[in-house]
């Protein structure tokens, strides 16, 4: 029983961890769709992404003559990379044994490896396309990460920790509190998500149009499974800022123990809180057009404002006499 | 005491201090007259919701009625008629963007740490909480004065001085229930002719050096000439 009872919480881990890849691609299906919809379309099957992904993984790896074993390594490391952030995020559970690692810091880290690596593998075969979008990935994570850190510090500095259990944890604990902070730092958040996932104002997943693709231009090389690996990589990025946004900001729904029934409803709450984002992320990316590259500066210079203003919002207003 | 001993309308009052700061934020940044103006609208709006607030929760009845005429004033009938002489003067496509908005910002951060490390002592002798906005107000004032300093468009100068106006009148209400009712009168209606007067000075400086571009008015008379 003993061993069942310490065994039982690494099985959710888990199970977390593949929920997130099981949930990828119907996020992006569900977005698709509801895209569809807005602009009067009837759009694809909801399952679509997972015919697409099954189809490249049946498909042959072609890969140019000039390409490295780096260029090869890539897909690979990005897709781990990202996964593994995304085990960190709690996603229905909060109290699991991968708490431990869930720190946010980490969390950037990893992201920062997978980006590292598609940048690389983006220049490794030379092309003009690859190397463009690699410095303009680059550029727009420069300036996104400074403000999602300074955004996760603001959160950590309520939380007094950077883990991500603990920091759910004491917004579970505190109640409804309304607070500045947390304000600015959910604004700063979804900007700074917008920009990393490459969504609309600043990125289209949907274009191949060579003045304004990011992260297009950097896969465009690749194919069939290492495409697979790439897109699904991208697909579960989504999920996790989604999961970040949603969990730690309005965590309440989530799992605290592993009794069978708050597990159920944590899974039905958070797919219901990620189908929400979503529908408000396919409004915001129908009614807004995409800016010129040269005007995302500003935006996550207004990213870095609104969470500079949510920790001095903390010092100033929260912190009692 | 910390926040989340607070009663709920009090957490609110301080998250609409906040906004209001990030209202003057946006004020400074704005590179379009008419979206500025609307930021203005929005900061009275959200300085009339606080009024309201301390109001119902203080107990002082006059502050409705100062938070109607903060209503009327600052939401309705300035920025209306700013935005008939914007309209007037035929600037409603104007745009002029800061010259170094990144520096221009950090220095309104720097202000607004400054502001706090002021109001600090302020703070600590008092343990109302919302004796905090003391500090959020005046880095309002403080911004206000740096949007005047760094803008040299006559109409952004005048919604820099207003929006000190409105820093002002958000540290009396958060402090001290709001200044006597005969004083609140008077400021507004000062306000009010201001803005008259500004709507003339608009004009004349329009017809005397044909822009709105305040710093023209340090060259002499004859430069201008020559430049048509």
């Amino acid at each position: 029983m003993d061993y069942l009872l310490t065994f039982l919480p690494w099985l959710l881990a888990a199970v977390q961890a593949l929920l997130y890849l099981a949930l990828a691609p119907l996020l992006a299906g569900w977005l698709r769709r509801i895209k569809a919809r807005l602009q009067n379309r009837r759009g694809p099957s909801l399952w679509q992404p997972y015919r697409d992904l099954y189809k490249l993984f049946g498909k042959e790896a072609r890969v140019a003559t000039t390409a490295s074993p780096l260029f090869r390594a890539a897909p690979y490391i990005v897709f781990v990379a990202t996964w593994l952030a995304a085990a960190t995020v709690p996603l229905i559970a909060v109290d699991l044994p991968t708490a431990m690692v869930a720190d946010i810091i980490v969390l950037a880290g990893l992201l920062a490896l997978a980006r590292f690596f598609l940048a690389l593998a983006g220049m490794d075969i030379g092309t003009a396309f690859g190397g463009m979008g690699a410095s303009r990935e680059m550029l727009v994570s420069a300036l996104a990460e400074p403000a999602m850190l300074m955004a996760v510090f603001t959160l950590a500095m309520t939380a007094h920790s950077t883990n991500l259990a603990s920091m759910i944890d004491a917004q579970l604990a505190a109640g409804l509190v309304l607070r500045p902070s947390f304000l600015f730092a959910l604004g700063a958040l979804v900007l700074v998500a917008i920009a990393e996932t490459g969504r609309i104002p600043v990125d289209n997943p949907a274009t191949h149009l060579e003045l304004t693709m990011i992260h297009e231009a950097m896969i465009l090389e690749y194919s069939g499974r290492h495409l697979a690996l790439m897109e699904w990589a991208a697909q579960i990025k989504l999920v996790l800022y989604g999961a970040l946004i949603a969990n730690v900001f309005f965590p309440w729904g989530i799992a605290q123990s592993t009794a069978p029934t708050a597990l159920a409803t944590g899974a039905l709450v958070i797919l219901l809180k990620l189908l929400a984002l979503a529908v408000a992320l396919a409004i915001s990316e129908t009614v807004l057009a995409k800016m010129r590259f040269f005007r995302a500066p500003a935006l996550l210079n207004l990213a870095l404002l609104l969470a500079l203003l949510g920790l001095l919002g903390h010092v100033i207003l929260e912190v009692g006499s | 005491m910390t926040l989340a001993e607070l009663p709920l309308l009090q957490q609110l009052l301080l998250v609409l201090a906040a906004l209001v700061l990030f209202t003057s934020f946006v004020l400074l940044e704005q590179a379009r007259l008419v979206s500025a103006i609307h930021a203005f609208a929005w900061q009275g709006a959200l300085i009339a919701a606080i009024t309201v607030i301390v109001a119902t929760g203080g107990g002082a009845k006059h502050l409705y009625f100062s938070a109607l005429l903060t209503f009327m004033l600052k939401v309705l009938l300035i920025p209306w008629m700013l935005h008939r002489q914007v309209q007037r003067l035929d600037l409603e496509r104007h745009t002029q963007a800061l010259r170094r908005p990144a520096l221009v910002i950090m220095a309104a951060v720097a202000l607004v740490v400054f502001s706090y490390w002021l109001a600090l002592p302020m703070v600590a002798q008092e343990l109302t909480f919302t004796r905090n906005i003391v500090a959020v107000s005046l880095a309002i004032v403080l911004i206000g004065l740096l949007m005047m300093v760094f803008r040299p468009q006559a109409v952004l100068q005048v919604l820099g001085f207003m929006s000190m106006e409105n820093g002002l009148f958000l540290a009396a209400v958060s402090t001290t229930q709001g200044m006597p009712l005969l004083v609140e009168l008077g400021v507004a209606f000062d306000v009010l002719v201001a803005m008259v007067l500004f709507g003339v000075f608009f004009l004349q400086i329009r017809d005397s050096i044909e822009s709105l571009d305040v710093d023209r008015l340090n060259r002499l008379t004859e430069t201008v000439e020559n430049e048509r």
